[in-house]
């Protein structure tokens, strides 16, 4: 007897069953094993609750109600980002006085060996002034809100999250759990991507892994949050200024889950038209998290994870730009020539050349944008110390920002195509280069649109 | 093969002059989801997998491997399931692994504040396989809340070795390594209980378990295939086919495909 016969004789003891109505015991099976269960657990458990069993599940019924369930979100985010931003200015700024000190000793070094001018200029204003103000200006927000972040998720806040925008997605034709996978996006984007494997239908966890990359990654928030401060904070009484720019974070927090969805939508009713599955979301106790764990992981794990990438990627890049602004064709440096050339669309969309250059550099890792930026505009002349946030304004400004660029940069960081890790997560988690290029391009598309019309608006209205 | 071979450390000559290369235990971690696996996963194996407190977190099959009285064993951290009656690709994943690439031992982890819903999954898998290990995690949390577990109790109505563990902390793991040996080892003797069905059902199966038994002689428990088929999971006969009749090679859906991936690695 060969394994085709076996498996046709077992198929037909199956059908056998099934004509015999024996699948009627299929509940009585289910069933039994539960009696059985609860047998054994009334002999060997003894539960003392009372009153405190209901604890959680008040706690649950006001997190996930109707009426308090978003305000309750939003408020917990905001006061998030609040403490992050009003706690990091301090450190940030004693950071940037010790680089600045060894900046001097650098110097000193450099000139007694007897280096020339360009190799100090490149090596120290260049590189290293853009490492110190990467440290000095990401690490204090990142290592005040990713033990934040990771407290939440430890609580068991998350997937209360994850309950409450469960009937949006719905709603917008996409499956509940991509409220999950959006929040893990959060975090790393990658990691979003890779997460959206708990999908089980394939149209489903396409939808979810294309548009992971709405919510910003903690790649993008040091620039969100350094852009809030300066612009946002900046623009009312040092008292509010840290009240509003965490505000403005949460705002913008809350828009990217809105494009996520309004996205999301329109997959369901364009390329991947479907009806959504559904599913039961558990929510897991509150456990009482382990504080120094939250501390190791979020700091090691990722705070100093992102800052050593963008370490590692700003060196390079720190390079290129050197070369670029220092190689000239023509009388222009080349800096200045692929500047040109991006400086129209850039302008549309209320941007400048060298911002959309940044972008582009940036393509390895969203954290290296600004640095990228801040070198660009440094090696074109307008050499100045960045010992803290006013002093990236003043550079800024110098180069023509005004509120309306800064708000371009915001908006079109969080809508851009994913960082080259993601990209390339997502061609191995789907498997399809077409795929992989449309998760580029959507998220371009929709900031390209979103800068065009904020920018040509705020211009007809004469806002700016 | 790479990973056999793959050792850690001061390990290495010891493992090259021993060659216990080709002698290492296979065992499978089983739980519901969000019940600490992934804590007593990296607790066991040193690794470390990101936890967190949410369910279905685990969406990679990790695998890790720990060295315990000179024996090496190879851990695979199953995705969680409520039960292994194949309603989900988790829950199909989890049985195939335990029901084909039979593991020496699986140690299912449970919640010790709410075990009875954990229990369910614990006498299935025991349908499956003698080897088991219950580990009760998260006693801590059981204390905080009152509830008390009676383990001596627990591990003579189970008849397999139950061990009380505050994963995060260490606890219990030493102890839960230990039983797992003995078992593996066959130091232990197991007599896992058998969950008892109602009449109707029992009569049923004794109908049909000689003739299941004629088709496999003896390569799978023909009570448990009997309950599946009147289960009506049809899933459990491709899988057989596919793990017993059709070897590991077969089959070129894509889903199956990744299953077998993952099964060829053990």
């Amino acid at each position: 007897m060969n394994g085709m016969e076996k498996f046709n004789q077992l198929k037909s003891i199956s059908y056998d069953i099934k004509i015999s109505g024996y699948r009627r015991l299929q509940d009585s099976i289910v069933k039994d094993i539960n009696t059985n269960a609860e047998t054994i657990a009334k002999r060997v458990v003894k539960d003392k609750r009372s009153t405190k069993l209901n604890f959680d599940k008040k706690i649950d019924d006001l997190l996930t109600s109707k009426l308090f369930g978003f305000p309750i979100m939003i408020m917990l985010l905001s006061v998030v980002f609040w403490i992050t931003i009003a706690g990091a200015n301090y450190p940030s700024s004693i950071l940037a006085k010790v680089f600045l000190w060894f900046e001097g000793k650098l110097t000193q070094v450099f000139m007694m060996v007897g280096t020339p001018e360009w190799l100090h200029g490149a090596l120290v204003l260049g590189m290293y002034r853009t490492l110190a103000w990467v440290v000095s200006v990401m690490l204090p927000p990142m290592a005040i809100f990713f033990p934040l972040f990771t407290l939440l998720e430890d609580l068991g806040y998350l997937p209360r999250v994850a309950f409450n925008l469960d009937k949006l997605f719905k709603k917008a034709g996409a499956h509940g759990k991509q409220a999950l996978t959006m929040c893990m996006g959060f975090g790393c984007n990658a990691a979003g991507v890779t997460a959206c494997r708990i999908i089980e239908s394939p149209r489903e966890r396409l939808i979810a892994t294309l548009t992971n990359n709405f919510v910003p990654c903690n790649g993008r928030f040091p620039t969100l949050i350094a852009l809030a401060s300066i612009f946002v904070g900046g623009a009312v009484t040092s008292q509010y200024s840290s009240i509003v720019a965490s505000l403005f974070v949460t705002l913008l927090v809350v828009l990217s889950i809105v494009i996520t969805l309004v996205v999301s939508w329109f997959l369901t009713k364009t390329l991947l038209r479907g009806v959504p599955s559904s599913f039961a979301l558990e929510l897991p106790p509150y456990r009482k998290p382990q504080i120094g764990r939250i501390i190791y992981t979020s700091l090691i794990d990722r705070a100093i994870f992102v800052l050593g990438r963008a370490v590692a990627v700003a060196a390079p890049a720190g390079l290129i730009i050197w070369l670029l602004a220092n190689i000239t064709i023509g009388n222009m440096s080349m800096l200045n020539h692929a500047a040109a050339f991006l400086n129209p669309l850039g302008k549309a969309i209320g941007l400048d050349g060298f911002i959309l250059m940044a972008f582009v550099l940036g393509l390895p890792a969203n954290e290296i944008v600004i640095p990228i930026l801040i070198m660009s505009y440094m090696s074109t002349g307008a050499m100045l110390e960045l010992e803290s946030l006013t002093e990236m304004k003043q550079l800024f400004v110098e180069n023509g920002w005004t509120w309306l660029t800064a708000l371009n940069v915001i908006l079109f960081s969080l809508f851009h195509y994913p960082c080259g890790t993601t990209l390339w997560t997502i061609r191995k988690e789907c498997r399809s280069i077409k795929w992989t290029i449309l998760s580029a391009l959507i998220p371009t598309a929709v900031g390209i649109i979103v800068c065009l019309i904020v920018a040509q608006g705020a211009r007809l209205l004469g806002l700016v | 093969m790479g990973l056999t071979c793959e050792s850690v450390g001061v390990n290495i000559l010891k493992e090259k002059f021993n060659l216990q290369c080709n002698n290492e235990l296979v065992i499978a971690l089983a739980g519901n989801p969000n019940v600490g696996k992934s804590t007593v996963f990296n607790a066991l194996t040193g690794l470390k997998q990101h936890t967190g407190n949410w369910p279905g977190k685990t969406v990679a099959n990790a695998r890790g491997c720990y060295i315990y009285k000179d024996r090496r064993f190879v851990l695979m951290d199953l995705p969680g399931t409520y039960s292994l009656l194949a309603h989900s690709v988790e829950e199909q994943v989890a049985r195939d692994f335990i029901c084909f690439a039979r593991p020496h031992v699986t140690i299912v982890v449970t919640d010790a504040t709410c075990l009875e819903r954990n229990l369910n999954l614990v006498l299935q898998v025991m349908e499956l396989t003698d080897n088991v290990v219950v580990c009760v995690n998260l006693m801590d949390e059981a204390k905080r809340k009152g509830i008390s577990i009676n383990i001596n109790a627990l591990e003579k109505e189970l008849g397999v070795p139950v061990v009380a563990t505050v994963a995060r902390k260490g606890q219990g793991l030493e102890e839960l390594m230990k039983r797992v040996y003995n078992v593996a080892t066959r130091i232990e003797k197991m007599k896992a209980k058998k969950i008892i069905y109602s009449e109707e059902v029992e009569k049923v199966v004794a109908k049909l378990v000689p003739r299941i038994d004629r088709i496999l002689k003896g390569k799978m428990d023909p009570r448990w295939v009997a309950l599946r088929l009147i289960d009506g999971d049809d899933s459990i006969l491709d899988s057989i086919k596919e793990y017993i009749y059709d070897g590991k090679s077969s089959s070129g859906k894509s889903e199956v495909k990744n299953k077998n991936e993952w099964y060829g690695e053990v």
